[in-house]
């Protein structure tokens, strides 16, 4: 005897995505995010501050490598991120709208991360040579300064922008040679985690982008205080003050980029590049 | 400075006359070492010198006269349902498992090679080294592979890295004299220069990457720079050395590009046995799975080859 | 001092022939002129054959353009000039041009197959080599498209309209990125003109940049000799002419172009010194040496043709040079083993063999590799003349194959000036441990392109260009950008 029911979808487990792996928070807990009628979209994981250190071990682990990967090469990974994205293009938009999105701005969204992916994999090989010099010092030396990347850098993402925003302050980290560690939008986190399965699936070696989910309130704290993060990227006026403070223990870099509108043709430039490179410079006898 | 800097070899070599070497350069001819490429009737007359230069190794704390035994089996017993194939040139041992390998091998024209003097650190006293070496050779090893001091080496102690080698190659009467230089230990391919120089001069018969026990272990950079060292030694003073590049050598691709360096360095004269072997132990099976394959035209598995 | 104890190379184990297949490329009969996104017939109807150098086959016909030819190119460049590409937003052109770069990985092996079936270069070049650059060009300069105000602070930079290009047989597909990529990046149209001799590789990518979409007219590939080319240079419609080629060709192009206002950019010949201290690293200096002249049959304008070793050190490396020699393998181009191709025409072959005549009458010492050469093809085994100085004209004048001039120098200042004694000044070589020598002579060796302890090095991202009679205008790099852009203030 035949059954006349639908075919029952499977439905997606949310994990995150740390060293190239998607486990569940160690801590085991979720929090529901719901859509517009408090029905349930997905139990997301309620990432915990261990979570946040085995991604920082990570990220610290894949930046000897990362950092000294050619330019070409970072530049060809972003493309390959770019033509992923493109390729599952229509999987993002139904989960911007989703949660929420209107189908237009989502489409809009979709397509705006994928140039802006390609925009950033245009720069991996050009920006040190607007930021570099050669200094003309007036002693018998050759002297040049370079850019070189900061190290592991700590992303808090935009919480209105669930994936524009968030690969806006990813791609200028990672074309530079850092490695990171992204909390997600709280209000919009299903995009992030899929992204991570766009990177994963782009030769972006483990450890280069690892992604959390989980409450602003209880890993902000850890973000902007653990030793060995280089730098952190906060994109929420509220706790540039707090971050700044803790974030002093390490000299860590903080860099607010609250007012931002991603969507905004003004939203990229090579200067949120230059925002996690260190100048170095060396000298060098000219004789015989 | 000259290449020809050092004419008299046996007397301590001025190190500061070595050549220089240029890392980036050394690996950007390497790389086109690794893009020859090798088939039809070179590649099974590359295969063949490959398991003719094969010295077949087991090094192990856990070796048993048992273990040993097998092995010994497997250097005479390549695979005996191919015909035509050469032996392996030695098998290498302890020199507590020397006997039981030369019993195992009878009349075989199989060389017995013994590691000494405290293999793999070399962290012993001038006179256990030169005791065990001359253990070895009593009971029954034609080779001994030793290690030199790199501790002192690093430290600029050149006189005494000499005179260890002259005084083991003394100690081995008539077996051959290989020196390992770890060359993994040694930092930078200006330091493996120095090194295979010295040795050289020392009285090594053969030099050698690696013990095979650390990372790295043999590469081809470090070899090209060896070869390139036993190059200058013969054109100052006509003297052949061998070379052995030692462990990390597993596939049969990889020993041909060994053999691409060896015959574009030093030429044909040192295409031999004599004068080139590979430390390994799962090389030879890759190297008859190859073989298999060329014969057959079909990709070969591991479970029809003997694993001893 | 020759050394009594010599290696042995000839003889033992030899490397069996491993040809590149064939099986996977296509080449037609006959091509047409892409014009304005499709191919057409030539006006006057007329075509040449281009052959194999390495065999003296015939592989296909292309198209003769006549001057009206070329008025129908340029009218399509400058139609969609005016039209959709500068209309277009300048990060969408981009994504035309990083298309190209991918389309290019994805068909790399049929290039670097036809590459050397063309034009006589070995596989092994044109697969490491030439194709991966020529990719790595397009999507190097793609990335600008959107990024140009970055580039020239304080200035807008502006296309220009429609360039005019010409390119040499010596890296058929690599000129042409190096000509095509930057020229779209800054949202001007091309009209672009392969040598004679190697025009397949274009015809193949005039398949990619129809693949790619590329609006209709954006680069129009015209195919011809001299005539062909003068009738570029010129059209008054071309705002903009950039050639690679022989300095006396320059010359005739700047004549022309005097007076009309068009920009140009002129790569030329060279005559490069290649400088080997005593203090090298001398191993890696013979490889240089190798890689610096014998490297892509000495075809190459920035060759290092012209060695100066110290004296000290002279005959070590001369001995070192020769050994290296008899393991160049020269044969057949397809053949991944293969170091040394083919010359890539009778003329060059003429011109290569009439020098080594001048340099036996001028007294010079001759040596050669002993390889064994194919019976039909054009082939010159690598050489080197000692016994020269500057005043002979082996050392004075552009060979353009695998011959080396070598002589000796005695001090820094002796070097420098010696490699400064010439008209040309593209590129040079220094090699050295000392890093400061390094600077000192960078620093003063007159030249656009100098390699230290390395040399024919290239990179999309490196600025090429030279020197005096070497040319004028750099590509490649951020310095490749100017010559396609007016900058407003």
């Amino acid at each position: 005897m035949t059954s006349t029911t639908a075919r029952v979808p499977v439905a997606k487990t949310y994990k995150i995505y740390i060293d190239g792996k998607f486990p569940r928070t160690e801590s085991g807990r979720y929090f529901a995010l719901k859509d517009s009628s408090d029905s349930i979209i997905a139990n997301v994981c309620l990432g915990s501050r261990k979570d946040f250190r085995n991604a920082v071990v990570a990220a610290r682990k894949a930046f000897a490598g990362w950092s000294s990967a050619s330019a070409y090469l970072r530049g060809q990974i972003l493309y390959r991120i770019a033509e992923m994205l493109e390729g599952r293009h229509e999987q993002f938009v139904s989960e911007l709208v989703t949660q929420g999105v209107g189908k237009r701005a989502a489409k809009k969204e979709t397509e705006a991360t994928i140039d802006r992916l390609i925009y950033y994999a245009g720069w991996s090989d050009k920006y040190q040579q607007i930021f570099s010099a050669v200094n003309p010092v007036s002693s018998a030396h050759f002297n040049f300064s370079v850019l070189e990347a900061t190290g592991v850098v700590s992303i808090i993402a935009p919480d209105d922008s669930g994936l524009l925003g968030l690969v806006s302050n990813i791609a200028p980290a990672i074309v530079g040679g850092n490695t990171c560690v992204v909390l997600a939008s709280e209000k919009l986190p299903l995009c992030a985690v899929s992204f991570a399965e766009v990177l994963h699936a782009s030769d972006v070696p483990a450890g280069v982008v690892n992604i959390l989910t989980g409450r602003r309130e209880e890993l902000t704290g850890q973000f902007a205080s653990h030793m060995d993060v280089n730098a952190i990227i906060v994109t929420d006026n509220d706790v540039v003050k707090e971050v700044q403070i803790s974030a002093a223990d390490n000299i860590k870099r903080v860099i607010a980029r609250a007012d931002t509108k991603w969507e905004s043709d003004g939203a990229q430039h090579p200067y949120l590049i230059q925002d996690t490179q260190e100048v170095k410079t060396t000298w060098h006898p000219i004789g015989s | 400075m000259s290449l020809t800097a050092v004419p008299d070899s046996n007397r301590m070599p001025d190190l500061g006359q070595v050549p220089h070497v240029d890392e980036v350069g050394v690996k950007e001819r390497v790389a086109r070492f690794q893009t020859r490429s090798i088939k039809k009737e070179s590649k099974i007359e590359a295969l063949h010198m490959v398991l003719s230069m094969i010295d077949l190794t087991t090094l192990e704390g856990q070796d048993t006269p048992g273990k040993v035994r097998q092995l010994c089996q497997k250097a005479m017993h390549l695979h005996d349902s191919m015909p035509g194939l050469p032996h392996v040139a030695a098998v290498c041992v302890y020199p507590t498992m020397v006997a039981v390998a030369r019993k195992a091998l009878g009349d075989h024209d199989i060389g017995v090679a013994s590691v000494a003097t405290a293999f793999p650190s070399g962290m012993s006293s001038r006179q256990v080294k030169l005791d065990e070496t001359r253990l070895a050779v009593a009971e029954g090893a034609s080779e001994i592979d030793m290690v030199i001091s790199r501790g002192a080496f690093l430290q600029g102690e050149y006189g005494f890295v000499f005179d260890e080698i002259a005084a083991v190659k003394e100690a081995c009467g008539d077996a051959h004299l290989k020196v390992i230089l770890e060359t993994g230990e040694l930092g930078t391919l200006d330091q493996v220069r120095r090194a295979s120089v010295l040795a050289m001069h020392a009285g090594a018969d053969f030099i050698k990457t690696s013990t095979g026990k650390i990372q790295p272990a043999a590469t081809l950079p470090v070899t090209l720079v060896m070869l390139q060292a036993i190059r200058d030694h013969f054109f100052a003073t006509g003297q052949m050395i061998g070379m052995k590049p030692a462990g990390g050598i597993s596939t049969a691709k990889l020993a041909i590009h060994y053999l691409v360096a060896l015959r574009e360095t030093l030429g044909n004269a040192w295409m031999t046995p004599e004068w080139f072997r590979f430390g390994a132990s799962s090389l030879a099976n890759d190297v008859l799975m190859q073989l298999q394959k060329q014969a057959t035209g079909v990709y070969q598995s591991a479970d029809y080859f003997s694993k001893d | 001092m020759e050394n009594q104890n010599k290696l042995a190379f000839n003889d033992g184990w030899q490397y069996a022939p491993a040809p590149e297949s064939t099986d996977h490329i296509t080449i037609d009969k006959q091509y047409g002129l892409f014009i304005d996104g499709k191919f057409s017939a030539p006006d006057e109807g007329r075509y040449f054959e281009t052959i194999n150098p390495a065999t003296e086959e015939p592989l296909s016909s292309v198209a003769l353009a006549t001057a009206s030819d070329v008025d129908r190119a340029v009218k399509a460049a400058r139609k969609a000039y005016k039209g959709p590409w500068s209309r277009m937003k300048a990060a969408e052109r981009g994504k035309y041009i990083f298309r190209i770069a991918r389309i290019l990985q994805e068909r790399a092996r049929e290039f670097a197959t036809i590459e050397s079936l063309d034009g006589g270069k070995p596989i092994r070049e044109s697969r490491d080599i030439d194709i991966p650059l020529a990719a790595a060009h397009f999507f190097y300069y793609a990335g600008w498209a959107d990024k140009l105000e970055y580039a020239f602070p304080g200035r807008t930079p502006k296309s220009l309209g429609v360039a005019g290009q010409i390119i040499p047989w010596n890296f058929p597909l690599l000129m042409a990125s190096w000509k095509i990529a930057p020229a779209l990046a800054c949202g001007n149209t091309v009209v672009i003109k392969p040598a004679e001799t190697t025009p397949l590789t274009m015809m193949k990518l005039a398949e990619v940049i129809r693949d790619a979409g590329l609006p209709d007219g954006v680069v129009n590939i015209v195919t011809g000799a001299g005539e062909t080319g003068a009738a570029i240079v010129d059209h008054p419609d071309v705002d903009k002419i950039a050639f690679t080629g022989s300095t006396e060709v320059g010359r005739i192009i700047q004549r022309a172009i005097a007076g009309t206002g068009k920009k140009y950019t002129l790569e030329l010949g060279g005559k490069a010194a290649n400088i080997i201290f005593a203090d090298a690293a001398l191993d890696q200096a013979v490889e240089g040496i190798v890689n610096g002249i014998f490297f892509n049959q000495g075809h190459v304008c920035c060759a290092g043709s012209r060695l100066f070793v110290q004296e000290s050190v002279a005959d070590e490396v001369v001995q070192r040079l020769k050994e290296r020699m008899e393991t160049l393998i020269i044969g057949d181009p397809l053949d991944k083993n293969t170091d040394i191709g083919a010359i890539n025409s009778a003329s060059q072959l003429e011109t290569i063999e009439s020098y080594l005549k001048i340099g036996k009458e001028e007294g010079a010492e001759m040596h050669q590799s002993s390889c064994s050469v194919p019976d039909r093809g054009y082939w010159c085994r690598p050489t080197i003349f000692t016994g020269v100085s500057q005043s002979n004209r082996i050392v004075q004048e552009e060979i353009f194959g695998p011959v080396l001039a070598i002589q000796t120098f005695r001090t820094l200042e002796e070097g420098i000036t010696k490699a400064n004694n010439t008209p040309f000044g593209l590129s040079g070589g220094v090699w050295t441990d000392k890093g400061s020598k390094i600077f000192k002579m960078t620093q003063q060796i007159r030249a656009g392109v100098i390699w230290a302890n390395t040399f024919n090095k290239f990179d999309p991202t490196s600025p090429f260009g030279g020197y005096k009679e070497s040319g004028v205008g750099r590509e490649g790099g951020l310095h490749g950008l100017g010559a396609y852009l007016r900058l407003e203030a």
